[in-house]
């Protein structure tokens, strides 16, 4: 049997009741336009939550951990290598914290295929002086440029140019609630005193805020070379390499392979930040779960309006039936116009799940802890129109099934006798 | 009569079960032969309509045997039946029962377009030409609901013919209509016959109407007691 015969009287039957129609179209409608938006939305969010941290955080980190040695002499000697060795207290060794040959790691990995960019680091304890108080403290040296490209550092400094440590010598980037501990502010000069016990005065020429605040009252960045001065060591000391991955999927694999191949410790990102990853997953649960309820509420109301327009054509079912319509080309009709509701209702909603989202773009959102954001963040990711649109037509695929079944059983003796 | 047998019944029996057993039909066994004019008459309750949709293919649920144009339907699945009635047999019942969601002529194409032998243009032609032998091409736009009772009857037999069925099937055509209307319909009926040779079968409580058909069959209590 012809499909277009079977969609033009679904046509008709499907514009004779119209208004029923709109309003099972406008469930459907309202439901993919709230799966839309709030997916966008939650989505959205996610990805400002998760780039607060993974944005800033480097795929792998190459670094030396302080630890004991997992090598202890004994083993080295040939003479005692057959017998098992036990050693009692056992201390952590304060190694070398620079990388060793860094210069030579740094040209491998520009050379590797896998990575985007990488951004060597110095981290150095230090106190900062505010007359008799010391405060803890940590300077990163950094490559401004570098980090900023790779891990958006300039879009968290507030105030001042993130480029003016690289600049200006002896200059420093201070944490906003470090910045507010030291009552500094850009221009004044904040003394430092490092671990191993030299001074150092360094000029405040810019603030920074990441919106985590621990984070804020301890951090500080100064330029690499400044770092160096600062610890008394040669201009090829760094502490970490960070490696921005071009796929961050592939960060365990080469962590644990960089590790062995440059002698460092390595930590990839899922394993540093394992709990906002779970959050994600979390939040996008709750969306679906949201969303899809939603539909199945209007899969239901598609399921009564159905039911009712069987019950209203049952003449013209038993009329079909009787000029030669098969039981299957009635339950065809009948998906066919469970079906258009679907598309037409879930084009509908995508259309308006998009304007939803443009709306909610649109709103500000101000807060302190995130300084780049000024309205609400939005996610417009084609899969959620995918996904919106594919699921729309199976709802209301399923909600067709049960009332087409129905009217394809109807037997046209009973309803012209009924007369 | 040496013509064709174009309907054939052989024993047919049915019970109602429900709520209660009730043999209906009994032994109904008769032949309809090609350019018959044929009327079933009796009394409300004798089973005349209910014999009526059993050759019509629509119930199924009977014993004894349906033959038309050659074939047994109790082989015949449901798609075959509905295909049967869109080919072979054309409708017409007491109450018009068009599709109110289209217009006449739609409603005289759509069995037509169903069985897909012609393109849609010569379907729409063969229609508009039923619907003006019927007197009646002037209503095709309407829609269904808009016309009178006489005028919907007409329109249901025009749709019966679209096909050009070897029997025409009609459950009381005129016993929802005035005397005007009954007599242009039986009119319809009697040219049918005479000019295009159609094949009839009424089920009436008319008398006067049966009395002006080539043969009668008169059922009382689910038999045929004079054919």
């Amino acid at each position: 049997m012809k499909l277009s015969l079977i969609y033009r009287i679904a046509k008709s039957l499907l514009l004779a009741r119209w208004r029923q129609t709109l309003v099972a179209a406008v469930g459907v409608t309202f439901s993919i336009t709230m799966f839309i938006a709030l997916l966008g939305f939650m989505t959205g969010l996610n990805d400002l939550l998760d780039g607060l941290i993974l944005n800033r955080t480097a795929h792998v980190r190459l670094y030396n951990e302080i630890e004991p040695n997992t090598t202890q002499p004994i083993n080295l000697s040939s003479e005692y290598r057959s017998s098992y060795n036990f050693v009692h207290s056992v201390k952590s060794v304060r190694s070398r914290q620079r990388i060793y040959n860094s210069g030579a790691i740094l040209q491998a990995l520009k050379a590797d295929e896998r990575v985007i960019g990488i951004a060597p680091k110095i981290q150095a304890q230090v106190f900062f002086n505010e007359g008799a108080v010391d405060i803890t403290g940590v300077i990163n040296g950094i490559d401004a440029e570098e980090e900023s490209r790779l891990f958006h550092f300039s879009d968290y400094v507030i105030a001042g140019n993130a480029q003016d440590i690289a600049i200006v010598s002896n200059s420093i980037i201070l944490g906003k609630g470090l910045a507010d501990k030291l009552l500094a502010s850009m221009g004044d000069v904040v003394q430092v005193t490092t671990i191993s016990n030299e001074r150092f005065p360094l000029k405040v020429v810019g603030i920074f805020q990441s919106g985590v605040q621990e984070f804020d009252k301890v951090q500080s960045y100064a330029s690499l070379s400044t770092a160096q001065k600062i610890l008394g060591e040669p201009n090829s000391y760094i502490t970490d390499i960070q490696i921005k991955a071009r796929n961050i999927e592939d960060a365990p694999k080469m962590a644990k392979e960089l590790a062995q191949l440059f002698g460092t410790d390595a930590e990839d990102i899922q394993t540093a930040n394992s709990q906002f990853e779970t959050g994600s997953f979390v939040r996008s649960l709750i969306s679906y779960a949201v969303g899809i309820t939603l539909l199945i509420v209007a899969g239901f109301g598609i399921y009564n309006i159905l039911n009712m327009m069987i019950y209203e054509k049952m003449d013209s079912i038993a009329i079909l039936k009787a000029t030669g319509f098969s039981g299957t080309d009635v339950n065809r009709i009948f998906m066919m116009i469970a079906l258009s509701i679907g598309l037409f209702g879930g084009m509908l909603g995508l259309f308006f799940g998009f304007l939803t989202s443009l709306g909610i773009d649109q709103i500000p959102f101000n807060t302190t802890a995130l300084p780049t954001i000024t309205t609400y963040p939005v996610n417009y990711s084609p899969t959620f129109y995918f996904i919106g649109s594919a699921f729309s037509l199976v709802t209301t695929f399923l909600a067709g099934w049960a009332p087409a079944q129905k009217a394809s059983m109807v037997d046209p003796v009973i309803t012209i006798r009924g007369k | 009569m040496n013509k064709a047998v174009t309907l054939q019944t052989n024993q047919i029996n049915k019970w109602f079960r429900d709520p209660i057993s009730v043999h209906v039909l009994k032994d109904i066994t008769f032949k309809i032969h090609a350019q018959e004019f044929v009327s079933v008459i009796g009394k409300s309750g004798c089973g005349k309509s209910t014999l009526l949709y059993i050759l019509s293919t629509m119930d199924t649920d009977y014993e004894g045997d349906l033959i038309i144009g050659g074939e047994n339907m109790r082989d015949h699945t449901e798609q075959q039946l509905a295909h049967v009635r869109n080919e072979k047999i054309g409708f017409v019942f007491q109450f018009h029962y068009l599709l109110s969601e289209f217009t006449v002529l739609e409603n005289v194409m759509l069995p037509g377009l169903k069985l897909g032998r012609f393109p849609e243009e010569l379907i729409r032609e063969k229609a508009l030409s039923r619907l003006d032998q019927l007197g009646i091409k002037k209503l095709a736009d309407k829609n269904a609901n808009q016309i009178s009772g006489g005028e919907k009857q007409r329109v249901s037999i025009a749709r019966a013919l679209i096909n050009d069925p070897s029997i025409i099937m009609c459950d009381e055509p005129t016993g929802n209509l005035d005397k005007v209307n009954s007599q242009i319909v039986f009119e319809i009926f009697k040219e049918l016959t005479k000019t295009y040779h159609q094949t009839l079968l009424v089920v009436t409580h008319d008398p006067d109407f049966a009395d002006n058909t080539d043969r009668i069959i008169e059922m009382e209590d689910g038999k045929i007691i004079k054919q």
